[in-house]
């Protein structure tokens, strides 16, 4: 793994143009992470509808290539997911992140599934790790209703 | 010493990291450290340790009179007029401790002002907002203007008749601005307000004379001065030693300990409580000879030719753009890649063993009011060159492609 295999177009794409990138209108949760090694900062919304399912998600912040592609990748499939299997998506997510070498859920197609591989190449980084995983830590904190702002620092 | 290859006497650039010959960009941050240094630690922790100040055995007394050499060499070397206006200190951060601690025990009341600066690293400002919940202070910043200057002007501006203390960094950690040190000290005095300077930048690369500045306090990291980490220097006018209380409680500060009362050791046992980082200050001695070896004026004019080539190259460099341009700048260069963030610069130049630091180098005011989160910053030491320079660049131009810029 090189600079230019991590960095790759999806990568690069989802970084400059993050899908998602804006304020749900009457969101219902919402949390604020922030990781204070480097500054980066989102801002998650989602509207879950009476369902318990995601009929909306976006995000606000700024940060790295990583960090801003990890948020918009993760926020364009977990929208129209229940709220049971978001928590598993993003658990699968971080321990794919953490250990293990390919992702476990059955709930996404093999397509989103490898929109995310892409993300793996960060644990040859491990100071970069947490730019991959603010958004979904802080997605969790959405969901439980933590108000409290996630800091990187804490995990 | 000749400083054309003084690469030589820093064990660190003998070995690849990541396959890589190590261009170290992040001197700032820490410095690295020459042999010199490092065989010191290993020699006096093989042959001759023992705690100082204490014991009255052949060792304790040998391991006294080589901590308190470090102290006389310091001395010579910022020019203080008494030794004792040297107290070690963990690093510079524990010496601002120590001076928020104990004058705003003293001096400081209830809506009193304390001056800092918009450029100020976290260790210049922390210590500080502690006594704004303690003693109900206000903080007031001076401003750092478009170039990343902070002037006598900027400072003169937010001075009244409630400004307690100033306290000003030497050189800018992310603009390279060196500040009017001298200046300001003057003004301030003049006004009967003491001057506090964070001299973590200014020590490593710049002519020190307590006399001639006339500071009141000038805080000092061993680190980032080819030293040992775990030490720093407190210098401080005595009239402010024998003044102030003490900070830390323990053995070794203490003249007389009665169960009604305790009495307090002389100048500078009264601030150095505790078992001190012994084999670092003792080591420390030999960064300052290393240092005067080659001589500050040389390391001055070299690093002067080194930044002058960084600054023109990143400002021939399209898409690359520095974020100040002081007038008077010591080596540091922070800098921003349009559309590239900082934290992936820094991830893709290490990869050709660049290494320079990124995000908001402990100094987020400077960062909001420059209205960026993160820059990447690149730091000049004694041991760089320009060729060192060109693999930066070099290395710029490869984030530039992999981003597709």
């Amino acid at each position: 793994m090189n600079t230019k295999e991590l960095y790759q177009q999806i990568i690069l794409d989802h970084g400059k143009n993050p899908r998602n990138l804006r304020k749900t209108e009457n969101f219902n949760k919402d949390a604020k992470g922030y990781n204070p090694l480097c500054g980066d900062k989102v801002h998650i919304y989602l509207k879950l509808n009476e369902n318990k399912k995601v009929e909306d998600i976006s995000f606000e912040g700024q940060g790295c290539a990583i960090s801003m592609a990890s948020a918009s990748i993760m926020t364009d499939l977990i929208k129209g997911k229940e709220e049971f299997e978001v928590k598993e998506i993003v658990n699968d997510f971080l321990d794919m992140i953490k250990e293990k070498d390919k992702l476990n859920n059955n709930i996404l197609g093999e397509d989103d599934k490898t929109k995310l591989m892409c993300l793996s190449g960060i644990k040859q980084y491990p100071m970069r790790v947490k730019c991959a995983t603010l958004s979904w830590h802080t997605l969790t904190s959405a969901i439980n209703n933590f108000k409290e702002e996630i800091n990187t620092e804490d995990n | 010493m000749n400083i054309s290859n003084i690469k030589e006497e820093f064990p660190i650039f003998n070995n690849k990291i990541q396959n890589n010959d190590l261009v170290y960009l992040d001197s700032a941050n820490s410095a690295q450290k020459p042999q010199v240094v490092i065989d010191r630690v290993y020699d006096f922790y093989s042959k001759e340790f023992s705690n100082v100040g204490r014991s009255v055995h052949y060792l304790a007394v040998a391991a006294t009179n080589l901590y308190e050499n470090t102290r006389s060499s310091v001395q010579k070397y910022i020019n203080a007029k008494d030794k004792n206006e040297i107290v070690f200190t963990k690093g510079a951060t524990e010496a601002i401790n120590l001076v928020a601690n104990t004058f705003g025990q003293k001096y400081l009341n209830k809506g009193d002002e304390v001056l800092i600066t918009e450029l100020e690293h976290h260790s210049n400002y922390v210590p500080w907002h502690f006594l704004r919940k303690s003693k109900k202070i206000n903080i007031e910043f001076a401003e750092v203007n478009e170039d990343g200057e902070v002037t006598l002007q900027s400072i003169e501006k937010k001075i009244n008749n409630k400004t307690k203390i100033i306290g000003i960094t030497h050189l800018s950690n992310v603009t390279g601005a060196i500040l009017p040190v001298k200046e300001i000290v003057s003004l301030a005095h003049s006004k009967g307000i003491p001057v506090l300077v964070d001299g973590c930048q200014g020590a490593p690369h710049l002519k020190l004379d307590m006399q001639d500045l006339d500071c009141d306090f000038y805080a000092i990291s061993g680190h980032k001065m080819y030293g040992p980490t775990g030490i720093g220097i407190l210098y401080a006018k005595k009239k402010w030693l024998e003044d102030l209380p003490p900070y830390q409680g323990g053995g070794g500060m203490i003249k007389e300990v009665k169960k009604q009362g305790i009495s307090f050791g002389d100048l500078p046992n009264k601030y150095e409580a505790g078992t001190m980082a012994t084999a670092q200050v003792i080591a420390f001695n030999e960064s300052i000879k290393f240092l005067e070896k080659i001589g500050i004026e040389n390391i001055q004019n070299h690093e002067k030719v080194i930044v002058d080539y960084a600054v023109e190259t990143l400002k021939k460099n399209n898409s690359v753009e520095l974020i100040a341009n002081p007038k008077n700048r010591g080596g540091v260069i922070s800098f921003t890649i349009k559309d590239i963030h900082p934290h992936d610069i820094a991830t893709i130049l290490d990869e050709d063993g660049v290494a320079i630091r990124a995000g908001h180098h402990c100094c987020q005011i400077l960062h909001d009011k420059l209205g960026v989160p993160a820059t990447a910053r690149a730091s000049i030491g004694v041991y760089n060159t320009k060729e060192d320079i060109d693999k930066l660049n070099s290395s710029i131009n490869k984030c530039k492609k992999i981003f597709n810029l």
